[in-house]
């Protein structure tokens, strides 16, 4: 069982099997950053109750699942998921899958995902792979992050889909149902929907812990961490922080750059000036995050490490803050008439 | 960040790939590019994982003192939490925090150990022992 599959590398791995499914069926125009646009991808939030590996929960992005979801609906694709109670019935329906010829995309665990560095390995259920074909016991896999194509054992893969945890993956499998025909106008109006729910998410969402408000009063709270925290705690955040931000799949700056590449793709498609300059904006804004990151690098290296350094710090979050707000509230003035 | 400062230092995932960066070109437009790899985030990964060692070594000390179960290093070891272990072993989270004390886990029955056992992918006796060996 062995199919034409062509593997592209990605950022992020659920843009990755986004774009690469799509492929599947004939629909080649939507790359990285128009599925993360369309997907409404970008967002910050700082979820103040909750901790992950003894750390602050923040996410530069939307919650797993959705960019995958959004980008088919928009496209009017409709789409097949499944989750199993059983580790031999999701075994025999991706079977099916593949010997029907349709490579599908599957949320994995990445603690027991033994091709990633042992470095890489936490509990974390929402990566995503793409499995295109079988090789006696070898399922044939195509992760987005890696350049190339590799492979897992059927235990390995049972194991990794029937991770347990938070967000657990409980076999899912996903994939788009038929072949379609996407028209430019169709991607356009994807576009448009994409952007303006992005819109919503980053500067109209309520309370102030999600979007540009978000990004605020995290800079606020990062100026209080050296007292409250002290110095070994607070440095661990700032790290967490720009695990976060810069880790595998955020394509640098905390997405905010594959932000800025989607505006700049979606004028192509929606010759609008204003994609190009607030492009301009988000390009900036993820400088300033990488900024921030040599600052928190410098904290928690402990070469610095003053209040004044905390503040400085937090300073940047709140000027980013600034810097989206005007950059999203610039995209909400764009009169759509398409 | 334009294409040409995009870091190219090492770090752990270059063991596996590269990973895709997107920057500008010299015409403003944006493309993507290989990096392996920044030590700003290597750094950040590097403490993590100082911070986690520092946490199995301090489990280890516990159970060595009798103050903790070897449950707790293994929670340590395999990078859980109480809750992930719940997952993984079916048993309520105060359960498992009663099971973390010396004298409770002493009595544990063979099918209970056995959960923890294949929770934390060792023996019961590894688990017993506090033992690890890595494939």
């Amino acid at each position: 069982m062995k199919h034409e599959f062509k593997h592209l590398q990605a950022a992020h791995c659920e843009n990755g099997v986004t774009t690469n499914l799509l492929r599947t069926i004939g629909v080649d125009k939507i790359t990285e950053p128009l599925a993360f646009g369309i997907g409404s991808g970008l967002f910050f939030v700082y979820v103040p109750f909750l901790k992950i590996n003894k750390g602050p929960a923040i996410a530069f992005r939307t919650m797993p699942g959705l960019i995958f979801k959004r980008t088919c609906n928009a496209l009017d694709i409709p789409v097949v998921r499944k989750k199993f109670s059983s580790k031999e019935s999701a075994e025999k329906y991706l079977q099916e899958c593949l010997q029907s010829g349709q490579p599908v995309g599957c949320q994995v665990g990445v603690y027991y995902l033994t091709y990633f560095p042992k470095e890489y390995r936490f509990h974390f259920n929402a990566h995503n792979i793409i499995v295109y074909g079988k090789e006696d016991d070898k399922y044939l896999i195509s992760d987005p992050v890696m350049e190339g194509v590799t492979s897992l054992s059927s235990y390995e893969l049972e194991r990794v889909r029937f991770a347990k945890g938070a967000l657990a993956p409980r076999g899912q499998i996903y994939y788009p149902k038929e072949n379609k025909i996407i028209t430019d106008q169709q991607i356009r109006k994807a576009i448009e929907t994409g952007i303006k729910r992005n819109v919503n998410h980053m500067i109209r969402i309520p309370g102030s812990i999600a979007g540009v408000k978000g990004i605020a009063s995290t800079g606020k709270k990062i100026k209080k961490w050296k007292d409250k925290l002290g110095q070994q705690t607070a440095g661990l955040y700032l790290a967490q922080l720009v695990r976060m931000q810069e880790e595998i799949g955020t394509g640098g700056g905390g997405f905010r750059y594959i932000y800025a590449a989607f505006l700049q793709q979606a004028h192509a498609f929606y010759p609008n000036d204003t994609l190009l300059e607030v492009s301009k904006k988000f390009t900036q804004a993820g400088d300033m995050w990488r900024n921030a990151a040599v600052q928190a690098a410098g904290i928690y290296k402990g070469r610095i490490g003053s209040q004044a350094d905390f503040d400085v710090m937090g300073d940047y979050l709140l000027q980013i803050s600034e810097i989206e707000k005007k950059a999203f509230e610039a995209l909400s003035k764009i009169k759509w008439n398409s | 960040m334009k294409k040409e400062d995009i870091p190219q230092d090492d770090g752990a995932l270059n063991k596996l790939t590269k990973e895709v960066v997107y920057a500008v070109d010299s015409a403003g437009n944006y493309t993507t590019e290989l990096s392996t790899g920044w030590k700003v985030k290597t750094t950040a990964l590097d403490l993590a994982w100082e911070d986690i060692e520092q946490r199995i070594e301090n489990a280890r000390q516990k159970v060595l003192n009798n103050e903790a179960s070897p449950i707790l290093f293994f929670i340590e070891l395999r990078l859980m939490d109480v809750g992930i272990v719940s997952a993984y072993t079916g048993f309520w989270k105060w359960i498992i925090k009663q099971h973390l004390k010396p004298v409770v886990f002493k009595k544990l029955s063979e099918k209970k150990l056995i959960k923890y056992a294949e929770a934390f992918n060792i023996s019961v006796e590894e688990l017993k022992t506090m033992t690890v060996h890595e494939a």
